[in-house]
């Protein structure tokens, strides 16, 4: 090979790898991006099942329920809207009826959530940026520590 | 009174560095040696203001003077001392004049390590650091006083966050702001070289100990704060592709990028303008890096501070130094002569691979990182980008670099020969099968990728050695000559193999983890049992307990194997009283490289509570190779070809160290 070839073989190997990366990138975007969802957003949304969302709102007042060994129940609630999500395994330290919260996970075939990852505030004062944007953005006023009652 | 000393310090410091700035490129422009000589007098004069500075802040934690009302926000009197130590640092103000500090702390390292430097250089990189200094000592002075006063002081404080009141977090961000602001002075180098039109080998030979020392801080900070999380937050995890985590992440694999072009670039003056716009490039991410974290665009597990007039100045920053870098390397790059040539398949050229990858890979993650951020700022769309992204297109783009990595070493600069190499490193390969086909018959099951990746890290950790043996020609040689040999190799050769050795020997902690982890969540109660990675857990019970400044409900474990008590193990859940706030302090045990990690969840109605039991194989190995790493940067740090006029200096030394006795 010439030098100009040489050259040439290595820009082409280096623009294949950035082809290549770029393709990797798109495809794992159509992979493993998660819509971010309010409870009001989901009637509209026609989801199907299995599609991975993050649901975000506010614990409903009195409706955490644990039924057997570790699963719990809990509505999520926008306050025009509620759905209600199942999560197996252990609530993060700051997860409490009336306070922010984000469920990732999917709806099953019998409509229910149910949720693999459960992000609750992360201090008194903290709602995801998310929730508190869309609930600001609905109408419901929030101060520092906000409980729907 | 003290305090308004420091604040009075700051604003000195505010006005040294902008004559560091200023005077020594008027200098440069004029030929003015005496202004040039400004330089080092005002990097050391801002180093001492900015620590004084820092003492009075770290004075006021410790004898917690809550009228400051930095003070205040995130101290409290009960606190153990290393904390109000560490607190000092565990907040927004605090922390970025330490970002100041360790800035101005490098500076002074330049002016007080540089005196066989280029006057001209000399005086160039320090008023770029000195510009770089001004930008933040304003930033500090004018949107996050950490002096300021409040009337009528309070009696009490309102406590550090609690998951930040630990030892992991006392080291984490010193370190890892040594790494980030590392980069500066190899962003200034580039700069200077930019300025003056000339770069050559030396500027190479003068960047890379920099470079060395910012990575192997910036590696150790990295892993310090991953244990920290994974221990702290109760949640098992070492990394979470938390937008904070990549926030560091990028400008390490950048910096990784940079350690070794600017080895081609000393080695055989190539790729002399990349080099240069890499060092630029590597400084922007940790630029990137303070604005994402700092000015609260992200909700994230280390959003702990939140005001847009910060987010807005901090981008102002970092338009300034990235646009104005980028615009000096467009005008002035073509003035750097290109330098030697080399084939495809050479040290150069497998340098240029590990390049090519770890820059794509830097790329991707950044991507990544700011893609939700874009969205939403263009269409409002809210969406997560999570771990399954990052594992699939990092995962993949660093395959082949692994694979890579021990062909490097072998081939020679300027052409090498590929099959040679291959043959040389049959040994290595063989190796790697060997161990996983011991973990296949030992453990069976588990996907086969896993074993793939197993074989891979031992490859590389045999390819490591392979390397430094072929180098001292053992085998070849009577076994006293190839020791003798070994012995005398430089400190690079040795600093190569363990940085590749440690890469491989974090490879197989994160597929053994990843892979062969087992983990539970079970309901217990008192003399209820669970199994974990061969070990049998047993339930005793909970215990109340009262620390300084928290109350705890702890459980304890006995832990048996084949019916022997072997240890046991406690974990709790804190309450921190000043602000309400739970923390869950999770029960690790340590076997061999492997750990069990028991985490509590809630207490149920009926005396029973949620453990989450995990079985962690080989997961030290994870935070063990990234030590190794940072021990390769240190080992070469100390090869005798950085240190420009060595020799002199041992002869100097003589005659001191005879005096002295």
């Amino acid at each position: 090979m010439t030098r100009k070839q040489k050259r040439l073989a290595v820009i082409g190997g280096g623009v294949a790898f950035l082809v290549a990366a770029v393709l990797l990138v798109m495809f794992a975007f159509s992979q493993s991006i998660a819509y971010f969802y309010v409870p009001g957003d989901i009637a509209k949304a026609n989801l199907s099942p299995g599609t991975r969302i993050r649901l975000g709102g506010l614990v409903e007042n009195g409706t955490v329920k644990r039924g057997e060994g570790s699963t719990i129940t809990f509505t999520v609630t926008d306050t025009l809207a509620t759905v209600p999500v199942t999560y197996t395994g252990i609530l993060p330290d700051l997860f409490r009826e009336g306070q922010g919260v984000v469920a990732e996970g999917a709806f099953g075939m019998d409509g229910l959530f149910v949720a693999d990852t459960v992000l609750a505030k992360h201090d008194e004062t903290y709602m995801p940026k998310d929730v508190a944007d869309r609930l600001k953005a609905q109408g419901v006023e929030l101060s520092g520590k906000e409980t729907i009652k | 009174m003290i305090i308004e000393l420091g604040h009075y310090a700051l604003v000195l410091a505010l006005a040294t560095v902008i004559i560091q700035s200023v005077l020594p490129l008027v200098g440069t422009i004029r030929n003015d040696r005496s202004l040039m000589a400004v330089a080092p007098a005002a990097a050391l004069a801002g180093f001492l203001l900015v620590l004084f500075s820092f003492s009075v802040l770290t004075f006021a934690y410790v004898v917690s003077d809550f009228s400051v009302a930095n003070v205040w926000e995130n101290s409290h009197s009960l606190k153990p001392m290393i904390y109000k130590i560490s607190g000092v640092w565990g907040n927004h103000e605090g922390s970025m004049l330490l970002w100041l500090l360790i800035l101005v702390f490098f500076s002074a390292l330049v002016s007080t390590f540089g005196s066989n430097l280029p006057e001209r250089l000399r005086a160039n990189v320090l008023a770029i650091q000195g510009l770089i200094s001004t930008a933040f000592a304003l930033f500090i002075l004018l949107t996050s006083n950490p002096f300021i006063r409040l009337s009528p002081a309070p009696a009490e404080g309102q406590d550090l966050n609690p998951v930040l009141q630990d030892i992991g977090l006392a080291i984490h961000p010193p370190l890892l702001y040594l790494g980030y602001v590392g980069f500066s002075i190899c962003f200034s180098f580039a700069i200077a070289a930019l300025i003056e039109g000339r770069i050559d080998a030396a500027w190479a030979r003068w960047v890379r100990p920099w470079t060395l020392a910012a990575w192997s801080f910036l590696t150790a900070g990295i892993a310090m704060g991953s244990y920290w999380a994974y221990y702290e937050l109760g949640w098992g995890g070492w990394w979470f592709w938390d937008p904070v985590e990549n926030a560091s992440f990028i400008p390490w694999l950048a910096g990784t990028a940079l350690l070794h072009s600017a080895l081609v670039m000393e080695k055989r003056e190539a790729l002399k303008i990349w080099t240069v716009l890499l060092a630029i490039l590597t400084f922007s991410m940790s630029l990137l890096g303070t604005f994402l974290v700092r000015s609260g665009v992200l909700t994230s597990v280390h959003a702990f501070a939140t005001d847009p007039t910060r987010g807005v100045f901090i981008l102002a920053i970092l338009v300034f130094f990235i646009g104005g870098a980028l615009s000096l390397f467009a005008f002035r790059a073509a003035t750097l002569k290109a330098g030697g040539l080399f084939a495809p398949i050479s040290r150069e050229g497998a340098l240029v691979l590990n390049n090519l990858i770890l820059t794509t890979a830097a790329a991707t993650v950044l991507t990544g990182t700011l893609y939700p951020l874009v969205l939403e700022a263009l269409t409002g769309e809210k969406i997560s980008v999570g771990p399954p992204f990052f594992n699939l297109t990092f995962g993949l783009l660093m395959l082949p670099l692994l694979l890579a990595v021990p062909f490097g070493p072998l081939l020679a600069w300027k052409r090498g020969d590929i099959f040679a190499a291959g043959q040389r490193l049959f040994a290595a390969v063989a190796v790697g099968l060997v161990v996983s086909a011991g973990v296949v018959y030992m453990h069976g099951g588990g996907p086969v990728l896993a074993y793939f990746g197993i074989a891979i890290g031992f490859y590389m950790i045999a390819g490591s050695v392979t390397d430094l043996a072929l180098r001292a020609g053992i085998g070849k040689v009577k076994p006293n000559v190839a020791f003798r040999r070994l012995v005398g190799l430089p400190g690079s050769a040795f600093g190569t193999a363990l940085a590749h050795t440690g890469v491989g020997v974090m490879v197989v902690g994160v597929i053994a983890v990843t892979a062969f982890e087992t983990e539970h969540v079970v309901e217990m109660k008192p003399g209820m049992q669970v199994e974990a990675g061969g070990y049998t857990l047993t339930f005793d019970g909970m215990r109340r307990g009262q620390g300084p400044n928290y109350t705890e409900e702890s459980g304890h474990f006995t832990v048996a194997r084949g019916g022997v008590t072997v240890t046991d193990i406690w974990s709790s859940k804190r309450l921190y009283t000043a602000r309400r706030m739970p923390t869950t302090e999770a029960g690790i045990r340590t076997f061999g490289l492997s750990q069990l990690y028991v985490s509590l969840g809630d207490a149920m109605a009926d005396g029973g509570i949620v453990v989450r039991v995990w079985w962690k194989p080989m997961i030290l190995c994870i935070w063990i190779g990234a030590l190794i790493m940072m021990a390769g940067g240190v080992v070469s740090l100390c090869d005798r070809r950085l240190r420009v006029g060595a020799p002199q200096k041992a002869r100097k030394l003589k005659p001191a160290l005879e005096a002295a006795e």
